[in-house]
């Protein structure tokens, strides 16, 4: 948990709701999984992004345009500077996972794409189901095929298996000792149910984002934890609705 | 060396600035974002008797000026909180704290009271008879003066630490529950918990906090927050605690000009993890600039 000014190396249109936004600064490096919070014009509460990739000098955010948060971020540029909050939450593990299956819904495939370089990193290859309403706001396909397999289902069938990521998930024959996954919470909930081997990253509403209000506490099986300090990601077999 | 220092009680605090209860968690936490040392003080986040998980996401509803908060008193028991959260707080923070104590029952708030006797190093007990989240509890003691005056007398029966009584902005006269308070021994007040508020989804047409209403803090309320004090100055003759939205070392020397003799900063710290220690180095300019000797000699000069 550190505060730093961070300046807009590039904020990318991807489709019509998706951006990209890489800021530059220095130690930036996240682990997968993990947040960071932007202090934004106008808006009293900073506002928190999932990490989608991190280096050294670099943090990259794929953001979907939700409220007057992000709404405003879209019109950031080049050389323009943020106040934020880094290395917050604790991230997905990897452990000793052999076949990891990541699954992302929606704008929930953003911090899945870190995860991916790194399983890659390992030599472990993995596989990737990304899903999406329809075909208009299916983003980073591309760097996802580059990193492993993918699979992509539409709500409305306009691109790939006419479904959703459960459905699937359950059509086709994966071999996966662990998945991954991030998306709204019916898709996490329905995950859960089909399987416990896995790891689910959690959205809230949050107050501080650094564990301090218990704005966004969930139930678990060992206790309230807190989305913003013990989560985003927590192991599906822990968590209570 | 600018000379910040305010006397509670007796304790002499290095300067007036006290982080709120239910903004900087059990303290330990925010160490990690710089010294807490500088604080004047620390209230813990509210501890009742038992544990409590308290309400359903979304708990958090975000203003223009503000936010809404409905976390329902979630905390692990007086019990833990004595035995595992103080000791990682000791570690990190060598001055004397502030206990927040809720409950729904008399009985729960003297049972939780109690367990604190033996405790060292306790600037006082913030009695929580104003928390608008909690069903059945909470707010319900804090708005009838003959409740707040015997729930005061009982506490001070039972307790050997300073008994501070945190009072509801949401009542019609806050001087008489000051004064309730005065009546039933408190050693001093702090003022204001949050107003209760509440934001609805217009997409969805329903309430954004699950249990739909709650506090409303932050910068907004400074003003209503300021006038309360104000108004509590003249009526009782122990100290205040001054907060509500104060976010600038300005907005502190309103407060103390207003009758407190010392403030806490809340929701500034869930906008700024580092707004308390801010506003305690911006005080060092506004104190030379204004030519304060001591900060004891500007407490309500506001009436004068």
């Amino acid at each position: 948990m550190t505060n730093k000014q961070l300046t807009v190396l590039s904020n990318k249109k991807l489709n019509n709701c998706t951006y990209e936004l890489i800021l530059e600064g220095n130690d930036l490096l996240h682990e997968s999984g993990s947040f960071m919070e932007i202090e934004i014009e106008n808006c009293f509460l900073k506002r928190p992004f999932s990490i989608a990739d991190s280096s050294e000098n670099t943090i990259t955010l794929l953001y979907k345009v939700v409220g007057v948060g992000t709404k405003a971020l879209t019109t950031a540029k080049t050389g323009d500077t943020f106040n934020c909050l880094v290395n917050l939450g604790k991230g997905f593990l990897l452990g000793v996972i052999k076949k990891p299956l990541l699954i992302g819904g929606g704008i929930g495939a953003a911090p899945l794409y870190q995860l991916a370089k790194e399983f890659v990193a390992k030599k472990i290859p993995v596989e990737i189901i990304l899903g999406f309403r329809n075909k208009e706001e299916i983003y980073y396909l591309e760097e996802f095929s580059k990193l492993g397999k993918v699979s992509v289902a539409t709500d409305d069938g306009s691109f790939g298996y006419h479904g959703n990521t459960l459905g699937l998930l359950k059509d086709s024959n994966y071999d996966f000792d662990c998945y991954y996954a991030c998306g709204p919470s019916p898709m996490l909930m329905a995950l859960q149910n089909y399987s416990a081997n896995g790891q689910l990253s959690l959205e809230a509403r949050m107050g501080c984002g650094f564990g301090v209000c218990m704005g966004c506490s969930i139930k678990t099986t060992n206790g309230y934890k807190r989305v913003c300090k013990e989560g985003p990601v927590f192991d599906a077999k822990e968590v209570l609705w | 060396m600018v000379n910040k220092q305010v006397t509670l009680f007796d304790s002499v605090l290095k300067n007036p600035v006290i982080a709120a209860s239910g903004t900087f968690g059990f303290g330990y936490e925010m160490a990690e974002f710089f010294d807490i040392n500088c604080l004047g003080s620390i209230s813990l986040k509210g501890s009742t008797l038992n544990a409590r998980y308290g309400n359903p996401l979304p708990r958090i509803a975000e203003c223009s000026d503000g936010l809404i908060n409905a976390i329902g008193l979630q905390n692990p028991g007086i019990d833990a909180v004595i035995s595992t959260q103080l000791p990682k707080l000791s570690k990190v923070y060598k001055d004397k704290i502030i206990l927040n104590i809720g409950g729904h029952s008399v009985e729960e708030y003297l049972l939780a009271v109690e367990k604190c006797n033996d405790l060292d190093n306790i600037l006082g007990i913030e009695l929580n008879i104003s928390c608008p989240n909690v069903q059945g509890g909470g707010l319900a003691f804090g708005t009838k003066e003959s409740t707040v005056e015997a729930l005061t007398t009982a506490i001070k029966k039972v307790s050997n630490q300073k008994i501070i009584v945190k009072l509801s902005p949401n009542v019609t006269d806050i001087c008489a529950l000051a004064k309730a308070a005065e009546n039933g021994g408190a050693d001093a007040i702090s003022l204001i918990n949050t107003l209760i508020g509440m934001r609805i989804d217009i997409k969805t047409g329903k309430p954004i906090i699950s249990v739909k209403k709650g506090g409303y803090s932050g910068r907004g309320i400074f003003p209503v927050a300021l006038r309360m004090v104000y108004d509590v100055f003249e009526a009782v003759k122990i100290p205040i605690i001054g907060m509500g939205g104060i976010s600038s070392a300005d907005e502190v020397i309103e407060m103390l000009m207003a009758g407190a003799s010392a403030v806490m900063v809340g929701t500034a710290t869930l906008k700024d993890p580092f707004a308390c220690k801010n506003i305690i180095e911006e005080l060092d300019k506004v104190i030379k600039d204004l030519n304060i000797t001591s900060l004891s000699t500007i407490i309500g000069r506001a009436h004068k």
